[in-house]
């Protein structure tokens, strides 16, 4: 395990360029490390930057886990439930039971996927931000 | 061998040189990929060497066990559209594992589940609460399979009675023991990948041939398929297997949510997130495991109905092994002896690599959880740990070996529900608060594994799994109070429950600091060294 090294002290003067939305033309920031380098974790836990963070992350990921949960209890209750609505056939002998099970494997797929997306764009952008007020350096 | 003859016959020269060839093929690979297996990175977490695809992989190969492909399959030819409700659940189950849990785990832990809940807690109770409920789920999950090895043994490769499949199942265990010891999670990993690759190949060639074969219509596989069952046409309705009383439509909700809930709370399937560098590689693992288990249980849809429609249920019923023999019949069917050699070892291989994964977990968690941390208050030398993990894996491998032989017999895919019901219940809640929760403390944490691993493991002694049903461990006596075949619905809230309880009971608050410490870095790897 390597320790977050903090950069030398020139560099500590300029500013962050841009990398995370929160330091656009702001005066450059001090590290938040403590005096032996290791990250002051409550600090960089009340910066703007790990906010916007953990404010991303969790409207992506509290809604949309209720949401597939909802989903997926539906159908289940549904297919113990609605015996009835669910045997109805509609394309040969495949009924609606058979078309929302398919549907749960569309959904999960096209969720998996958007949520790789979000990261990619909206989350790890701001990953980086905070891992350069500890110091490290994206290489 | 013929369909209706009552076992393999001919071919059980062809099913083990298939299997030896890949015993030894990925014995080779295990000794080569062990060249450096010394420290306990190594030996854990493969040195966090592997790539999302490749953990990926390996991911699906954990899940894919004997349970879901020949279960899975064996439940849709035999109940239809009941069958089939199982795959769905272990599909969305990874979204779980996607959103919540593989990046934040990469984050905080190194080897095992009890470095993430002990992470802002008192070490040693949480660390010895995690290692006791890992070490249950796995021993649970790890029975299952093996009881899985001897029913499949006695179709394949024509083994009867009980001292022809104890054999099998002892030389499961020892092959299982020594890719553990000689290969770590690296050669654990790799015979993963390749029974995972071996087995999609597999089923999407089944598959292929089949649509092929019914002019690309799923309408039309079923239709054959419900004229080849004594259920008819409501083979394809829903209720099947799970429609008859009031108590079997809730069994069926409990059940569900086991699945949906458990399967990233199993405890090899959370150690594999560490086999790669760093979260954003955690995080593919889990996008091409996702994928790879959407297209493979699409595929025993359609094998599952074609094993209906060319074999018929009351064949594969009457085939030794039951309902699990859905497949292997149905290879037979479609490609002669050839290809059910290939089907049985592959199968077979997906037991050994499972159970593989298995013993590495609990003997993981017992070395540094329970040895390093608790016995030795983390003052172990990183080589004794290693060879104390490597001790467990022996006497993991002999206990399953004898809950295997002992299970053998059971329903597989019923023990393992089970398993993920417990897994649900003692893992998911603490996880989940340790990660989402400020106030969450260390009596928060104790109180919710063992309130979640007790009162499921309770629910499920006076359930009518154990006891009072024809198809329970002991039918001749009833000691059943507990009207639910799988806990999951009572026990999963229950744990949650206990956790909150717990939290707002004890007098000692959460450190504040440690749990700055803990948000942190599990959401940006700060502190954790991985880049």
């Amino acid at each position: 395990m390597t320790k977050a090294v903090p950069r030398p002290l020139d560099s500590r003067q300029t500013p962050n360029r841009g990398r995370g939305f929160a330091t656009f033309d702001e005066p450059s920031k001090p590290l938040l490390v403590d005096d032996e380098g290791n990250p002051d974790f409550v600090a960089i836990q009340q910066s703007e930057e790990f906010t916007a963070l953990r404010r991303r992350a969790l409207l992506f990921i509290f809604p949309m886990t209720a949401l597939f949960l909802a989903w997926y209890l539906t159908y289940v209750i549904a297919s113990a439930y609605a015996h009835d609505f669910m045997s109805t056939r509609v394309l040969g002998v495949v009924n609606v039971g058979i078309l929302l099970g398919l549907l749960q494997f569309v959904t999960t797929v096209a969720l998996t996927l958007s949520y790789a997306r979000y990261a990619k764009r909206r989350l790890d952008p701001q990953v980086s931000a905070v891992r350069e007020l500890a110091g490290i350096v994206e290489e | 061998m013929r369909v209706d003859g009552p076992a393999t016959g001919g071919n059980v020269a062809i099913n083990i040189s298939v299997f030896a060839v890949f015993v030894l093929i990925t014995l080779y690979v295990v000794y080569r990929a062990s060249t450096r297996n010394t420290t306990a990175a190594d030996y854990y977490a493969a040195g966090s060497s592997f790539t999302g695809p490749q953990n990926g992989i390996a991911l699906s190969g954990d899940f894919l066990s004997a349970a879901s492909f020949l279960g899975i399959s064996g439940g849709i030819a035999v109940h239809g559209y009941d069958g089939f409700l199982y795959s769905v659940g272990w599909v969305v189950a990874w979204l779980m594992g996607l959103m919540l849990i593989a990046e934040r785990l990469r984050n905080t832990g190194r080897f095992t589940l009890g470095d993430v809940l002990s992470f802002r807690m008192r070490q040693r109770p949480v660390r010895a609460a995690a290692a006791n409920a890992t070490l249950v789920i796995s021993l649970f999950y790890m029975v299952a399979q093996m009881a899985g090895a001897g029913a499949l043994m006695a179709l394949l490769l024509n083994v009867q009675g009980r001292v022809g499949q104890g054999i099998v199942i002892a030389v499961v265990g020892v092959v299982m023991v020594l890719y553990v010891l000689v290969g770590g999670m690296k050669g654990t990993t790799w015979v993963q990948i390749i029974k995972a690759v071996l087995l999609l190949l597999c089923v999407s060639f089944m598959t292929i041939f089949l649509l092929g074969k019914f002019g690309f219509s799923l309408s039309a596989i079923m239709e054959t398929g419900s004229r080849n069952t004594p259920l008819g046409e409501s083979v394809l309705d829903p209720g099947a297997l799970y429609g008859g009383s009031e108590l079997s439509k809730l069994d069926f909700v409990s059940l569900a949510l086991s699945l949906v809930l458990g399967v990233t709370s199993l405890p090899h399937v959370l150690m594999r997130f560490y086999t790669v560098p760093n979260a954003r590689e955690a995080r593919r693992s889990v996008v091409w495991a996702t994928m790879l288990m959407a297209t493979f249980y699409l595929c025993t849809l359609v094998i599952g109905f074609g094993a209906l429609a060319l074999v018929g249920s009351e064949t594969i019923a009457a085939a030794p092994g039951g309902e699990n023999s859905a497949a292997p019949l149905l290879a037979f069917e479609v490609g002669g002896a050839v290809l059910l050699g290939i089907v049985a070892a592959v199968a077979f291989a997906t037991i050994l690599a499972v159970v593989a994964g298995l013993t590495l977990t609990a003997s993981a968690s017992f070395a540094h959880d329970v040895y390093a941390n608790v016995i030795k208050r983390g003052t172990a030398d990183p080589r004794s740990e290693v060879r104390v993990a490597r001790l467990t894996a022996i006497a993991v491998g002999l206990l399953s070996i004898v809950g295997g032989i002992a299970a053998s017999g059971q329903n597989v895919a019923f023990l393992v529900a089970l398993a993920l019901a417990l897994a649900a219940s003692a893992n998911l809640p603490t996880i989940i608060f340790s990660l989402f929760w400020k106030r969450f403390n260390t009596s928060g944490t104790l109180w919710s594994i063992y309130g979640g691993l007790s009162s499921c493991l309770v629910l499920i002694i006076f359930s009518p799994a154990m006891s009072g049903a024809p198809s329970s461990i002991f039918p001749e006596v009833d000691f059943h109070w507990f009207p639910l075949g799988n806990p999951g619905i009572v026990s999963i809230p229950l744990s949650f429950v206990c956790g909150w309880l717990g939290t707002l009971f004890s007098r000692t608050k959460a450190d504040p600091v440690k749990q700055a410490e803990m948000e942190v870095r599990s959401m940006t790897g700060i502190g954790s060294g991985l880049t």
